[in-house]
């Protein structure tokens, strides 16, 4: 026990004396949620739009001022001929031109039907979809707004509610994705590093001549990692609640606990690695491949998994990040106890079990 | 009984096609409180043999044993009772000295205290600087804490690897004065190098090349089994001298050693005759002397005589 309490702390010198990849390591978490948070984001705010009046009347005035008023669109330019809207796009100072024809009121007024043209730069189609959904929007608010009085004979109004996440913030989503980032990263490229480090330096050669079991050894340098982990849980967690706004829903021990397994996945996964390479770079290109992209395109945090071919959908599910994003959009956002996740944690712990034993059987009491 | 035993230990690196044959049936035993020195160039197969020995390898055939206990199957027990200096620097260069030291006393199951009377003469030279790290300490220091580290738990057997290369002529000097006061400990002490001259201060020798041991003995009874006359000349021109003296027909070899030419000679030939050669050709006022052949000139005629007999 001694030498296990040893080596720990031989670990945590060798962390803490690395000023920089300390650094990065409790910083990166941080960094990413705020870049998420206020900076990358696929929700569309303020996109600056320009309107090609050739009425200009009350009701192109009311709508102009609409749209202005949104939240989504800026109305930055005012266009007095069709060439100059393609050159606007060509500058790339608009996002979206909308187009009013002669006669606009007077056509809404007296044959009950008026058009408007909606322009949108579809390089981005994403972007462009979105543009256009939310002016279309706007347009039949005051459509809705003006036959009030009119009454139409049928309508069907639909209402919609947008559960766990009313106002449709980006940061319900990126927040467990940063977790199960963050996580994956500093555990399994640490560990995998961290002990070919060893190997490369030739420490590992005295180690194995040595009384401490090889077990001992492995399990003493993924214990700092853990902490750190911990540690970097608690940051993106406080910095989501009181930062982002994102509540914690459901319970923060369960929360606590999964990510714990989850971290103990990639640990062992770095620790595979670690056994099966010899030098550092070696292992941190199989990391970063092996896991961080995988992480990062396959467990449905940046892309659906749904809208995925089959081919990767089934690929998906041996990525141990997918799991723990579903479980911590479960607990987290929806509020849902174990109950609920309970299938998902299983399959974590057989990851973990699996790559437990499968790294423990690789690991070499001998160089080679 | 013997401390270390070897027996027809071979070992090969890599597949058919580019097969390297390390170690080729290589026997020896070294006897307990011996210090033994393993002689041979770059390649002849030094670190492979130690790694088999401490446990780091497994031996392709034959077998080995450590204080009685088998290489392969009792690895556990020789782990706990070796100590073992790998030939590159390998210790923790961001802890200091001390933390060193201390890790690996408490890795060993012991404390810097209890075996301090050991590394006493080699730590206090080091011990001013032990807030420093090991990356920072040159590399005579470098050497003295990594012997340390391999002796705190003292060992019944301590493994160097080519411990002196890459050090100054003065910490050698010095390293070699350690490694005899711990063999008064009764320590077990084998210890590879390439340099020839450091071989007379061992117990007992043996040289390796190409992964087969040429020859075990004392220095003295190295140098005691070379037979033939040896002469030491000089001139200044002394490439020209060495081209005349390698096509002498006297001569079984002549190479340059410091800042002579060896000869040796074939037996009824001697330093006047060899004089009288050089004087016909030309070269009158040339230094030749008789010399006692050092341990490198037997080695230089053991290395010979093997890759003769491979060709």
């Amino acid at each position: 026990m001694k030498q296990f309490v040893s080596f720990v702390k031989k670990e945590f010198h060798h962390i803490l004396r690395d000023k920089r990849t300390l650094f990065i390591l409790l910083g990166m978490p941080i960094v990413q949620i705020l870049i998420f948070g206020f900076a990358l984001t696929n929700e569309v705010k303020n996109s600056q739009i320009a309107i090609f009046d050739q009425s200009n009347d009350v009701a192109t005035q009311a709508l102009r001022s609409e749209l202005n008023a949104s939240r989504y669109f800026d109305v930055v330019k005012d266009i007095h001929s069709y060439p100059e809207i393609e050159a606007a796009f060509k500058r790339g100072t608009i996002k979206l031109a909308v187009v009013f024809p002669e006669n606009f009121a007077n056509d809404l007024d007296h044959f009950n039907t008026a058009q408007v043209q909606l322009i949108a730069d579809a390089s981005d189609p994403n972007v462009a979809n979105t543009l256009t959904n939310y002016a279309t929007a706007i347009i039949l608010d005051y459509q809705d707004r003006i036959t009030n009085s009119r009454r139409l004979p049928y309508t069907i109004n639909t209402e919609m509610r947008m559960l766990y996440n009313p106002q449709l913030k980006g940061a319900y989503s990126f927040v467990p994705g940063v977790m199960a980032m963050v996580l994956m990263l500093v555990c399994t490229l640490m560990t995998a590093i961290t002990i070919v480090r060893e190997k490369e330096l030739g420490t590992m050669e005295i180690m194995l001549v040595s009384p401490m079991q090889p077990f001992k050894i492995v399990v003493a340098k993924a214990v700092p990692y853990l902490l750190l982990s911990i540690v970097n849980i608690t940051s993106i967690l406080l910095l989501s609640v009181f930062v982002l706004d994102v509540p914690v829903n459901g319970s923060l021990l369960l929360l606590i606990l999964e990510s714990i397994l989850f971290t103990l996945t990639c640990l062992a996964f770095g620790l595979l690695i670690s056994t099966k390479t010899d030098s550092q770079q070696t292992a941190m290109f199989i990391a970063l491949t092996g896991m961080f992209l995988p992480t990062i395109m396959l467990s449905g945090f940046m892309f659906p998994i749904e809208n995925m071919p089959l081919p990767l959908r089934v690929i998906s599910n041996i990525v141990p990040a997918k799991w723990y994003y579903y479980i911590v959009k479960e607990v987290m956002i929806k509020g849902l106890g174990i109950t609920a996740v309970w299938k998902e944690t299983l399959i974590l712990v057989g990851m973990l079990l699996f790559l437990l034993v499968l790294s423990i059987r690789n690991f070499k009491i001998r160089l080679a | 009984m013997a401390s270390v035993v070897a027996n027809n230990l071979t070992k090969q690196y890599g597949k058919k096609k580019d097969l390297v044959q390390a170690l080729k049936g290589v026997s020896f035993e070294v006897e307990k409180g011996e210090l033994f020195g393993i002689i041979g160039p770059d390649g002849a197969g030094k670190t492979s043999l130690f790694r088999i020995l401490t446990t780091l390898l497994l031996p392709d055939g034959g077998a080995a044993s450590v204080d009685g206990l088998d290489v392969v199957k009792d690895f556990k027990a020789i782990r706990q009772r070796v100590g073992y200096m790998p030939g590159r620097f390998s210790l923790y260069q961001d802890l200091t000295i001390e933390e060193n030291l201390e890790f690996f006393a408490t890795i060993f199951n012991t404390t810097i205290q209890e075996n301090y009377d050991l590394i006493k003469d080699i730590y206090s030279q080091i011990e001013p600087f032990k807030d420093r790290r090991a990356g920072k300490l040159s590399g005579g220091m470098k050497q003295k804490l990594a012997l340390s580290c391999a002796l705190i738990h003292k060992p019944s057997v301590l493994f160097l690897d080519e411990p002196t290369t890459g050090v100054d002529a003065v910490s050698r000097k010095e390293f070699w004065e350690m490694l005899r006061s711990l063999k008064e400990q009764g320590i077990t002490i084998l210890v590879s190098t390439p340099y020839m001259d450091e071989a007379s201060l061992c117990d007992r020798v043996a040289l390796i090349q190409n992964g087969t041991i040429l020859s075990v003995n004392t220095p003295d009874g190295v140098i005691a089994s070379y037979k033939h006359p040896l002469v030491a000349v000089k001139d200044d021109n002394m490439l020209q001298l060495l081209n005349l003296l390698q096509q002498y027909e006297g001569g079984l070899d002549a190479y340059p050693f410091g800042e002579y030419h060896h000869v040796v000679l074939k037996d009824g030939y001697t330093t006047a005759s060899v004089t009288t050669y050089l004087q016909e050709q030309q070269l009158d006022h040339v230094n030749v002397h008789s010399i006692r052949a050092d341990i490198e000139d037997c080695f230089i005629a053991l290395m010979k005589t093997e890759s003769h007999e491979h060709k």
